[in-house]
């Protein structure tokens, strides 16, 4: 048992109106929920790390409330997501990995039984590094019009010792989406996939 | 370079990284991932088009140019290939539906035929930027999406690309999972392989 120890959280929304081709009547939002936490494991090699995954939960919970809360409040808004980590430099990429679990927990309770997997990535890097973080429909990850990513990321973290955990939602398709492919209609919802 | 295909290609980039120590412990043998960069011309750059058919032909192209370079990087046989990841920065006069044209409705065909398998989604992403943005390909087990030691990501730059009218494009492919995976979930000699997700 960790205690998680939070000393930042930073919340980004983006509404985006058109790029170039027709403006959209409703914008598409692209909000993130950024946590700051203290890496109990920084600077030495701890074995028995998958504990720490239980610690996260409530964080991971409380950040799919918040952003949800920050697209408006009414989960049904929520069409895709992702998740992602950034490890200081006293930790190792494995720390980042602890995020899956409770990211993923914390999102699909919130949304109501999302069924596809929560699409991730996750790197070391020092404070003012960029993530990806890559985004992918909530119950059929082939739906080709809501594969997006975000680009998130904070000035002052992660220190050394800290990990940046990251929450990624979208509201729907890409602005402009017309690359063909399953369309959100056409989900049957029960694998995950399609 | 660009005989016979319609990807007008500038230039190309292979990064290959092997871990060898992590946190002071060994890792033998070394955790390799390797990423195959193509920076091309955007067709449509500057204005907008409806229909981003040239697009679909030229990420198909790229599928199997840049894996072909990216397993050769990594120096295994193309089948023993554990996982992969897709991504695209869009130059400042395109949009993100370019990067999506590129990356999602043919670029996944050649890629799984060179490495033999993949039954997975290939994990992706995509953006709008400047010269030097960095791209983060996230990565994924190739045969099954939900092994979790394979969940990663490789973070790929070229410092003068994609110019305005540039699209960078990146396939990368490991050897193995994280270096030091244990936080449990699905492991890789769990997977059957049918689904594409266990």
């Amino acid at each position: 048992m960790h205690e998680v120890r939070v000393r930042k959280r930073v919340t980004v929304v983006e509404e985006i109106f058109h790029e170039g081709g027709p403006v959209s009547s409703v914008p598409l939002k692209r909000a993130a929920l950024l946590a700051v936490i203290h890496n109990p494991f920084a600077g030495a090699y701890v074995a028995e790390i998958a504990g720490f995954m239980d610690d996260l939960k409530p964080l991971g919970l409380e950040m799919a409330r918040t952003l949800v809360a920050a697209l408006g409040g009414d989960p049904k808004i929520v069409e895709a997501y992702g998740k992602g980590a950034i490890v200081g430099a006293a930790g190792e990429l494995e720390h980042g990995a602890l995020w899956h679990v409770p990211g993923g927990y914390g999102m699909r309770e919130i949304l109501g039984g999302a069924k596809a997997i929560v699409a991730s990535t996750k790197k070391v890097g020092g404070p003012g590094t960029r993530l990806d973080v890559p985004i992918t429909h909530i119950n059929a990850s082939y739906v080709r019009s809501h594969f997006d990513s975000m680009e998130v990321g904070l000035a002052d973290a992660p220190r050394a010792d800290e990990i940046l955990l990251a929450l990624v939602m979208t509201t729907g398709p890409r602005v402009h989406a017309r690359v063909g492919g399953l369309r959100a209609a056409e989900i049957q919802g029960e694998d995950g996939l399609r | 370079m660009n005989a016979g295909l319609m990807a007008k290609i500038r230039k190309i980039a292979t990064f290959m990284e092997e871990t060898r120590n992590e946190m002071g412990r060994t890792i033998d043998p070394p955790t390799r991932r390797a990423a195959a960069v193509a920076v091309i011309e955007n067709p449509y750059a500057g204005k907008y088009v409806e229909d981003l058919s040239l697009l679909m032909v030229i990420g198909e192209e790229l599928g199997e140019l840049l894996t072909t370079r990216a397993v050769a990087a990594l120096g295994i046989p193309a089948s023993s290939v554990e996982s992969y990841g897709k991504a695209a920065a869009v130059g400042e006069d395109g949009e993100i539906e370019h990067a999506a044209a590129i990356l999602h409705p043919k670029l996944g065909a050649p890629v799984r035929r060179v490495l033999g398998k993949g039954a997975a989604l290939i994990p992706s992403s995509k953006k709008c930027g400047g010269m030097g943005v960095l791209l983060d390909v996230p990565l994924g087990h190739k045969d099954a999406a939900f092994v979790r030691s394979h969940f990663d990501g490789m973070e790929v730059r070229i410092n003068d690309a994609p110019r305005a009218n540039e699209i960078v494009v990146v396939v990368a492919v490991t050897n193995s999972g994280r270096p030091l995976a244990r936080v449990g979930g699905l492991t890789k000699d769990q997977i059957k392989g049918e689904d594409g997700l266990r």
